[in-house]
């Protein structure tokens, strides 16, 4: 019990990877080669205007057919995922970042500032999630820079939150002691025992939340307030093609099915992940 | 009496924590890049306008005076007045709550039935084909944008189909049901594969209790332990799901409410956002946040009443 988490923890081999992961993982680097080749594979310019086309249906030239304003919807979707997989990343990295060095050093000094934390957490959880970002946004000004902030100021104490439960657990075990008897410094321990050792759940939880980060980010594009348009953004695509939706409903289906795609492959993969440590734990 | 005791620290707490909401709804304007009043006053503002709405709002005084007289407010009732509508934020809550409110009911309604049959059908056969299928299916609907979903009902059962209206509140207590059924689908299946993740994980961890290994012991059938035994048990933590449904369910409404142009708190969020209604945002933020903390409390009271176990 006290040996096989950890060790399950620290060696991940290629042989628990489950089929549903390798799709995932199949999904997520087909987007990363859909955005980075957009510009050579998209048929049409994502922005270029064209009025002899405008709400003409799929067909051979335009696969996803065309918006309002007889833009590719293809290539437009192509060119959104770009935003939106950078979106993924730069929302989860930043409260990743800062709630795990939080949580480490609030789990692992204890005192004050564990103090402090809990309060600051107590306090963030009174508001739902959503209301509280979008409020920081509406007050900072609509924008994905402004989006990001605000999901960073609010999103990094559940990264926090489970950092330091993780460390509050690892601190008494026995190699902790045995380094603090070894004299290693505060700062090895804590970089060579404890991070390692800690930091497996937080980043299932990281793969996870990117779904939440990107459903948000396209919310928010959707409503006016994150990625301004004409930029080609899954949810500001939407957004535009609500009011042609009876008349043309592919402005609308692609980019959603774009969406729940890259979603499935964060989602799946964090399902997969945070089994392994569930395994890990209980094993 | 441990459960007056409860309560007495619950209510404690809850003065912090409403204190902190307080703190921070009040910060959330002085957060804004630049002068608040001139965002009040908007762009176009002159100086005069924004010298007055400065003293009007008290800006001018120092930032802890304005937090008393802002608290001070707060407690006689007065969350602040929208410059778009030029009435109480209060009274502008209380015409747009209640399609929010029905909506609320609906969706928990709506939700509850189907949750606690796939976490019941999952969890009697943890790691089974059904309970894989459950979980891939609860996986896939929640990468679904909400606001999509509800483009593609309104399109399909709305347009196409003609079977519900596709936007506002409609008349009386029919209308609404028959007006809020799309919005309220949208939410649910969003909200289903959440609460029954949680719901499943509480049921399997009771399959290991002590109290199961008693039953067993004594020679109950697996279909008696499973009813009698399991089930009751998991009342506790359906529960306090509750509390985790309002926060997620204020969330989903604000989006739902804008899709559907239904005329709710969501909406008037949203509009305020975009209109630089801040005392809006403000006061909304507030309400919200204090909703989320009372019915927390309410559902852990409640636990605490149903299970003296529970000490919080």
């Amino acid at each position: 019990m006290a040996e096989s988490p950890v060790l399950a923890q620290t060696a991940p081999s290629i042989r628990r990877i489950t089929p549903t992961m390798l799709v995932a993982l199949v999904v997520l680097f087909g987007w990363l080669a859909l955005a980075l080749a957009a510009p050579v594979i998209a048929p049409c310019d994502p922005d270029a205007i064209d009025i002899m086309n405008m709400l003409s249906p799929p067909s051979a030239a335009h696969l996803f057919g065309t918006d309002q304003v007889g833009r590719d919807v293809f290539s437009r979707v192509l060119f959104a995922s770009r935003i939106d997989l950078l979106l993924c990343v730069a929302g989860v990295l930043p409260p990743l970042l800062i709630g795990t060095t939080i949580g480490l050093l609030s789990g692992y000094f204890r005192g004050v500032v564990d103090n402090v934390f809990m309060r600051i957490y107590d306090l963030t959880v009174a508001f739902p999630f959503f209301v509280l970002v979008l409020a920081i946004v509406g007050v900072l000004g609509p924008g994905l820079l402004n989006f990001i902030l605000a999901l960073t100021l609010v999103g990094w104490v559940s990264y926090a939150r489970l950092m330091r439960a993780q460390v509050l657990t690892i601190r008494e075990s026995e190699y902790i002691q045995a380094a603090k008897c070894l004299g290693y410094s505060p700062a090895a321990i804590l970089g060579h025992h404890v991070l390692p050792n800690a930091i497996g759940p937080v980043i299932a939880y990281a793969v996870s939340d990117a779904v939440l980060v990107m459903l948000a980010g396209a919310s928010f594009g959707f409503l006016g307030l994150g990625a301004q348009p004409p930029a080609a953004e899954w949810g500001v695509m939407i957004a535009d093609g609500q009011a042609f939706v009876q008349q043309a409903w592919w402005i609308c289906l692609f980019p959603g099915l774009a969406a729940i795609s890259l979603g499935l492959g964060f989602a799946l993969l964090g399902d997969g992940l945070g089994q392994i440590h569930r395994r890990g734990a209980t094993a | 009496m441990p459960l007056l005791q409860l309560i007495a620290r619950r209510l404690l707490q809850l003065t912090g924590v409403l204190a902190g909401i307080s703190l921070v709804t009040f910060l959330l304007l002085h957060m804004a890049p630049g002068d608040p009043a001139r965002l009040l006053a908007g762009e176009r503002a002159s100086a005069e306008t924004i010298a007055a709405i400065r003293s009007q709002y008290g800006l001018d005084l120092p930032l802890w005076r304005q937090f008393l007289t802002y608290l001070a407010n707060l407690f006689s009732g007065d969350i602040g007045l929208s410059l778009r509508f030029q009435r109480p934020v209060s009274q502008l809550i209380e015409q747009f709550m209640w399609p929010t409110l029905f909506l609320t009911v609906y969706v928990i309604c709506l939700a509850v039935p189907p949750t606690v049959a796939l976490a019941i059908l999952g969890a009697r056969r943890p790691g089974g084909v059904a309970d894989q299928i459950i979980r891939l299916v609860g996986i896939a609907g929640l990468t679904i944008p909400v606001f999509w979903l509800g483009i593609m009902m309104s399109r399909l059962f709305g347009v196409s189909l003609g079977w519900f209206p596709v936007s506002g509140y409609g008349a009386g207590f029919i209308g609404h049901l028959h007006h809020l059924f799309l919005p309220a689908v949208s939410t649910a299946i969003w909200l289903v594969p959440v609460l029954t993740q949680s719901l499943r994980a509480a049921l399997i961890e009771k399959t290991t209790a002590d109290f199961v290994t008693a039953a067993r012991a004594q020679g109950a059938t697996e279909r008696q332990i499973f009813w009698q035994t399991m089930l009751p048990n998991a009342v506790l933590p359906t529960l306090n799901l509750l509390g985790v449904m309002v926060a997620f369910m204020i969330g989903g409404a604000i989006i739902v409410e804008t899709v559907y142009a239904v005329p709710g708190l969501g909406t008037l969020m949203v509009n305020a956002l975009l209109g630089r209604d801040y005392y809006v945002v403000q006061g909304l933020t507030l309400v919200f946040a204090v909703s989320t903390v009372l019915i927390t409390l309410l559902v852990d009271l409640l636990s605490a009443f149903i299970d003296p176990r529970v000490r919080l």
